[in-house]
């Protein structure tokens, strides 16, 4: 895209007009602003596509195996680990890294904090593409997806957690989708239809903490059902659900805090002035509010071992891959975290974001598949299971950059003919 | 008109209050007991003499029309088989399994049937977000394919490691286990498959508190022939079928560590916090709101008058 800019001097489409006043049409919209030969030009030309490419090669073949011959063809089929890498990575890990959504609506719908507004819709469509693309694991893994419905229409079990999870990663999707409608409005040129969003944006933002706070617990409370199989320290009946959802807290800062420096790192030409020229400071914020949340969960898994007196499990094999995930995953970030905030040092908050991130990842596996079954043998995934869910992410990738390059996300929509 | 409370007024309120707290609190904690079905039935099964000639198995697998093994059933040398380094359990095609242990502290082997419990609060029925389990007055609890979405978190919950998943069905993949012959025999007062077939009458059916009874009388009777133990009368809140052992039960394969309460209970505090926050987090977050909001206000209104002020000194 770079190489496109000083050719063109309309580029990059940050309005309904073009420079001189003219509209750009639906398709110059859609490509970029550039002809059908230059789009594709830049995107051979791009190596992260030729990565793409290969992933999707093997990966397609491998969706169509699974939805032609069943599970049993992609994965072990394992009836004593029932969930495998796309539930233990791709729900069990992808909803706390997109509490972004919830965390920055409220930091500045609700609590007015308007210095965060620049990255608000960056970390919605976080949110929004996290939660999307967790169905979309789940659609993969679920025996009979055609049936994701039953649960709300067809035949209720309200007093499941998982009827919660449904319900309300279901609305929580919807009510994102209301979030980010404005941006999506501005980029089709219809800016009064934003009219009718505003007017409920503080009921939406209330809505998504509510749905958040019960759905991030309710997955760790999926756990509870297993009180005799997961490794005790990675399983408190009592706390569960709060562990899960104060890592959530710091796992969707830290990936609003990679995702905006990926972005404006390797799409700086799409980041407007105001993204671009607050950004240090809100990397700053966001790494104050991430080492708040990940001092809480560690006084809060030590209270669990406190509560259930296992202290001495801590001295067991198991307790030393317990402290070993507490001691990258959350005291690294900790000191990172704080250090990077008390000396403005934006690299060091990055460096915790990413190590906090693989830290919240590594502690889903864990709960979902390591230290589940301790008792028993340990289950290694298939390799194509292991394909199957980077395809997925790989998907998850292309749409993210997909709405980025193109949506008033990390720039403003200019509504008229800019300067020249 | 000032309202006076009387010592006669604060008494009776006092005691009024203190007499609903009572009633409430015993409300509460009768809906936390164990649903008492008297018409429960079960099975007890006498490990002391289970000799595994496996037609159990046989006869599960005839009625329940699954394929025919590879291996015959009086073939034997299955027992030595399991998949990474554990025995033999249940899956698709077997509802039923025997497997044989040997306990060093006597001379001969014993033989552990594993199948359904068929708890009475199932695990597997309260983890299910679509009602697919019923627990039948019977005692058996069935499974309902027709709305099951196979998400298997009934894999998950179950204590003793029971329902499999048809992983190798791309169209009807469905949970798979013993449903306590309910739809072929159960309901027409027949006795399941399994028990009927047993040479040994290893496998005794009956209402459940009868079999308890007559457990604890074989207990007192031959203390030498077995431990002091009813396996699932406590386990996960009680299970239709029963054990009894000449060895402590951790030698054979059973999980003791398994709580005897049901695993329902270790989510309820989740579960009782759901509605606190859908009522209390509106008003709490919109309080927030509302604070931040009048404090941005308030500062505007300083620096206008502070500008208007500065106008005047001008």
């Amino acid at each position: 895209m770079k190489m496109f800019n000083p050719e063109n001097v309309h580029l990059p489409v940050s309005g309904s007009k073009k420079n001189d006043g003219s509209p750009w049409s639906f398709q110059d919209k859609v490509l970029l602003g550039l002809t059908p030969r230059q789009y594709l030009s830049q995107l051979c030309r791009n190596r992260v596509n030729w990565l793409l490419v290969l992933i999707f090669g093997v990966g397609i073949p491998l969706i169509v195996q699974r939805y032609f011959y069943g599970l049993a063809a992609v994965t072990h089929g394992s009836n004593d680990y029932p969930w495998g890498l796309f539930l233990g990575f791709g729900l069990f890990g992808m909803v706390p890294l997109s509490a972004s959504g919830f965390l920055l609506g409220t930091t500045v719908t609700l609590f007015g904090r308007k210095d965060f507004h620049p990255i608000e819709r960056l970390a919605l469509l976080n949110g929004l593409l996290g939660y999307f693309f967790a169905v979309v694991y789940l659609l993969v893994d679920l025996g009979m997806p055609w049936r994701l419905a039953y649960p709300m229409f067809v035949s209720l079990g309200p007093a499941a957690v998982l009827f919660l999870v449904a319900w309300h990663v279901a609305t929580y999707l919807s009510v994102q989708i209301a979030e980010l409608l404005p941006a999506l409005f501005e980029w089709l040129n219809r800016p009064a239809w934003k009219h009718y969003i505003a007017k409920i944006s503080l009921g939406l933002t209330i809505a998504g903490i509510i749905l958040s706070t019960l759905h991030q617990g309710a997955l760790g409370a999926l756990f509870t059902y297993a009180p005799t199989k997961i490794h005790p320290l990675w399983l408190s009946t009592d706390f569960q659900w709060i562990h899960f959802l104060c890592s959530a807290v710091f796992g969707g800062l830290s990936m609003v805090i990679i995702s905006s420096f990926l972005i404006s790192r390797y799409a700086s030409w799409r980041c407007g002035k105001e993204f671009s020229s607050t950004l240090h400071d809100i990397t700053l914020g966001l790494g104050k509010g991430a080492s708040y949340a990940v001092f809480t969960y560690l006084v809060i898994k030590i209270v669990a071992i406190a509560h259930d007196n296992e202290w001495e499990y801590l001295l067991t094999a198991w307790g030393g891959y317990f402290l070993l995930e507490i001691a990258i995953g959350v005291v690294i970030p900790l000191i990172l975290f704080a250090r990077g905030v008390r000396r403005g040092s934006v690299t060091t908050v990055r460096w915790a974001a990413a190590i906090a991130v693989i830290g919240i990842i590594w502690n889903r596996l864990n709960v979902a598949i390591y230290c589940f079954n301790y008792q028993l043998y340990q289950e290694v995934p298939h390799w194509k299971e292991v394909w199957l869910t980077v395809t997925l992410y790989a998907l998850y990738f292309i749409v993210y950059r997909f709405i980025v390059y193109r949506l008033p996300i990390v720039f403003t929509w200019n509504k008229q003919s800019r300067k020249p | 008109m000032k309202t006076q409370t009387s010592r006669r007024t604060l008494l009776k309120k006092g005691l009024g209050s203190a007499a609903a707290a009572i009633f409430l609190r015993a409300k509460t904690a009768r809906s936390h007991n164990i649903k008492r079905y008297p018409n429960s039935c079960g099975v007890l099964v006498d490990m002391t003499r289970c000799i595994g000639c496996r037609s159990c198995e046989a006869a599960c697998n005839a009625e329940q029309k699954l394929p025919s093994p590879a291996l015959p059933f009086d073939d034997r040398s299955l027992f030595a088989q399991g998949r990474h380094g554990s025995k033999r359990r249940t899956d698709e095609n077997h509802f039923t399994v025997i497997n044989r242990y040997d306990p060093p502290e006597i001379d001969h082997p014993l033989f552990r049937k594993i199948q359904c419990n068929h708890c009475q609060e199932p695990a597997c029925l309260s983890s299910c977000f679509v009602n697919a389990y019923t627990k039948t007055p019977e005692g058996a609890v069935i499974y309902n394919p027709d709305v099951c979405v196979g998400c298997r978190t009934c894999m998950i919950a179950c204590p003793f490691y029971i329902p499999a998943f048809r992983y190798s069905s791309a169209l009807h993949p469905q949970i798979v286990k013993c449903q306590f012959c309910y739809e072929t025999r159960l309901k027409n007062n027949l006795l399941p498959a399994c028990v009927e077939a047993c040479p040994q009458e290893a496998l005794l059916f009956g209402k459940r508190e009868k079999l308890i009874k007559i457990a604890r009388h074989r207990i007192r009777n031959d203390r030498d022939r077995y431990v002091d133990h009813i396996y699932g009368e406590y386990e996960a809140g009680g299970t239709s079928w029963l054990y009894l052992s000449s060895v402590e039960f951790d030698q054979v394969g059973f999980d003791t560590t398994i709580p005897h309460e049901p695993i329902l209970n270790s989510v309820k505090n989740f579960l009782a916090m759901v509605p606190m926050v859908l009522t209390i987090w509106p008003p709490l977050f919109a309080g927030f709101h509302l604070l931040a909001a009048r404090r941005a206000r308030a500062e505007k209104t300083r620096q206008e008058n502070n500008r208007e002020k500065a106008d005047e000194d001008v």
